[in-house]
């Protein structure tokens, strides 16, 4: 960042780090016996406490969502477009927080982290997570900070997929409820992708069953195939030709297999970038957790009875060119929302970036988050409540 | 001020009720009906501003093509679907129709007649598609793909035995006169129907 934070940022921030004793029961059986959430907040909670919104991560990101570490940050938080001061998650008026989640690489306890009954680290023993374990350590988390209820739970994609999940599990605990860029479940060919990713991982000589750390390696080249194999799914068609056409790095074919264009260079980047920065154990876990997540399986496949409970007000958002998580995957949960007559608004926003375009600043994406959000409504209604209790027959 | 038309629909609409506009534009009927009526539903729209209109209002709108039909709705989900000055625009009216009396009990639409006499002196005398205050487009870039006229409409009522419930005609200022009672294919330019499954 440059020596001046920007005015419509939430500036330099700290994460901070909250301790969980108590054990927590897992979706596959096993138990957690402790762990921590690394999280960050932004602006300021209000006296009545309902002004905090949860921002949910989707894969490869981390607690860190808007604002700077330190002054030398090159990059702002991973959702600076939407969360700041003015910006649709306005920091002025809510209190945010985004906490990483467990399985995590980046702070909270994951694969990496210390198992308290080996003294090693957890590696491919930290047992698999799903979304609603996810939940559960965010309610906790609500616990701690004494936040009964959510003003909102917004999140994109995989984060997207947590929200829909608190609406299911703690209908009580949000009033909004933001699905940007996600899906019901993941589709035959959503899973086909995540498994080559895995099987990249899996199948490279140094990841040692998981084991990698004992031997001081990791298994780079599988991380770094995955990676790439995962940029692609997120920009569209329409996108690599806008950004890369057919642009050769030298200017004339090599007749070789070097990076020749420019879309090798940047797919090589992207994979590179990503070693050192993220644990090939946690994209295991975040991927299976993708694959995992199905609020109707308990319900006979049926999501409007998945949906019945849930008492937020939805606010669902697709992009046109998203093939990963199409905008038919998002007309599933709104028709299964408008099955139980739930408050739903829905949009469909034109761009071609793919599912990367629920982090980008695109003006009608913009326009309706914000709209969206100033559904949200901070009045103290009890009094009215109150009121109407004094008059009523008794 | 409501848009008289809308005054109308707002008369024909019990309080309460479940109402899907279909082509809600900027919300201005929901938000009236929700605040004047207690109604409640959804609002069908397709333009990128005026979904931000409408959830700046705190409406339930919806992003969805009309042309797509209406698959996500459950049959008589609602007491009346709504749709004003929009069935000229989509590709398939007739089948719209089928699936508006499937999801409401009542369906209140409203169109241009492409019957009104200046219309049909624009055709007559200067061989010219007509233009007006309620259709302003030129035949080359309109909207108003699907124009038709009362008695066409009603036709089609007919052959799809539909009971029109109520019909009112009203000139572009939204004001009903005696001539347009008289003879409403001719004179009426803006056409509003009550309509129920028979």
């Amino acid at each position: 960042m440059s020596s001046t934070v920007p005015a419509n940022s939430v500036g330099l921030v700290t994460p901070s780090v909250a301790r969980f004793g108590e054990p927590l029961p897992l979706e596959c059986g096993k138990t957690l016996p402790s762990y921590e959430l690394i999280y960050e907040t932004y602006g300021t909670l209000n006296s009545t406490r309902n002004n905090a919104i949860l921002i949910c991560h989707a894969l490869s990101s981390d607690h860190h969502a808007a604002g700077y570490h330190s002054t030398n940050d090159k990059k702002p938080g991973w959702w600076e477009t939407c969360i700041g001061p003015g910006k649709p998650i306005d920091t002025n008026k809510f209190f945010v927080v985004c906490s990483n989640n467990i399985g995590g690489c980046k702070g909270s306890t994951g694969p990496m982290s210390k198992n308290p009954q080996t003294g090693q680290p957890y590696g491919p023993d930290f047992p698999l997570v799903t979304v609603k374990d996810w939940v559960n350590t965010q309610a906790r988390l609500a616990n701690q900070l004494k936040i009964d209820c959510w003003q909102a739970v917004i999140g994109g994609s995989l984060g997207g997929m947590q929200a829909m999940q608190w609406s299911i599990d703690f209908p009580d605990r949000l009033k909004h409820c933001f699905i940007i860029a996600a899906a019901p479940h993941l589709s035959a060919q959503n899973i086909a992708f995540n498994e080559v990713a895995r099987r990249a991982i899996i199948t490279d000589p140094e990841f040692h069953e998981g084991h990698y750390y004992k031997y001081d390696t990791e298994p780079a080249r599988g991380l770094m195939l995955a990676r790439m194999l995962g940029h692609i799914t997120y920009l569209s068609d329409d996108a690599m030709l806008a950004k890369f056409g057919r642009e050769l790095k030298t200017s004339d074919y090599q007749f070789s297999y070097d990076v020749e264009f420019e879309v090798e260079s940047y797919l090589r980047y992207q994979g590179e970038k990503f070693i050192g920065q993220f644990d090939a154990n946690t994209y295991l876990l975040m991927t299976r957790a993708l694959d995992y997540f199905d609020p109707a399986k308990n319900y006979n496949n049926d999501l409007s009875a998945a949906l019945s409970m849930t008492k937020a007000r939805f606010h669902i958002i697709a992009f046109t060119s998203d093939w990963r998580f199409s905008p038919a995957r998002s007309r599933e949960i709104v028709k299964a929302l408008l099955d139980n007559n739930r408050d739903t608004s829905y949009a469909e926003i034109t761009a071609n970036h793919g599912h990367d375009a629920f982090l980008m600043d695109i003006p009608h994406y913009m326009d309706v988050f914000r709209a969206n959000m100033n559904q949200l409504d901070l009045a103290d209604h009890t009094a009215d409540q109150s009121a109407e209790t004094t008059h009523a027959p008794t | 001020m409501l848009r008289p038309d809308l005054e109308i629909i707002d008369d024909w609409i019990k309080p309460r009720s479940r109402v899907l506009d279909l082509g809600c534009g900027d919300g201005t009927l929901l938000a009236h009906l929700t605040e004047h009526q207690s109604i409640t539903g959804y609002g069908l729209e397709i333009e990128d501003e005026n979904i931000s209109k409408c959830l700046n209002k705190g409406l339930n709108v919806l992003q969805i093509n009309l042309d797509e039909g209406l698959a996500d709705f459950n049959d008589n989900a609602f007491d009346y679907v709504v749709m004003t000055q929009t069935l000229q625009a989509v590709s398939y009216p007739d089948k719209l129709l089928d699936e508006m009396l499937r999801v409401g009990r009542e369906v209140i639409i409203t169109f241009p007649n492409f019957g009104h006499w200046r219309s049909r002196m624009n055709i007559a005398l200067q061989g010219r598609m007509p233009l007006s205050d309620s259709l302003p487009h030129a035949w080359y870039n309109t909207p108003n793909i699907r124009l038709c006229t009362l008695n066409d409409f009603e036709a089609l009522c007919t052959e799809k035995s539909i009971e029109i419930a109520q019909r009112t005609v009203v000139n572009h200022a939204h004001r009903s006169t005696i001539a347009m009672r008289w003879l409403p294919n001719f004179f009426g330019e803006i056409a509003l129907y009550r309509l129920r499954s028979s």
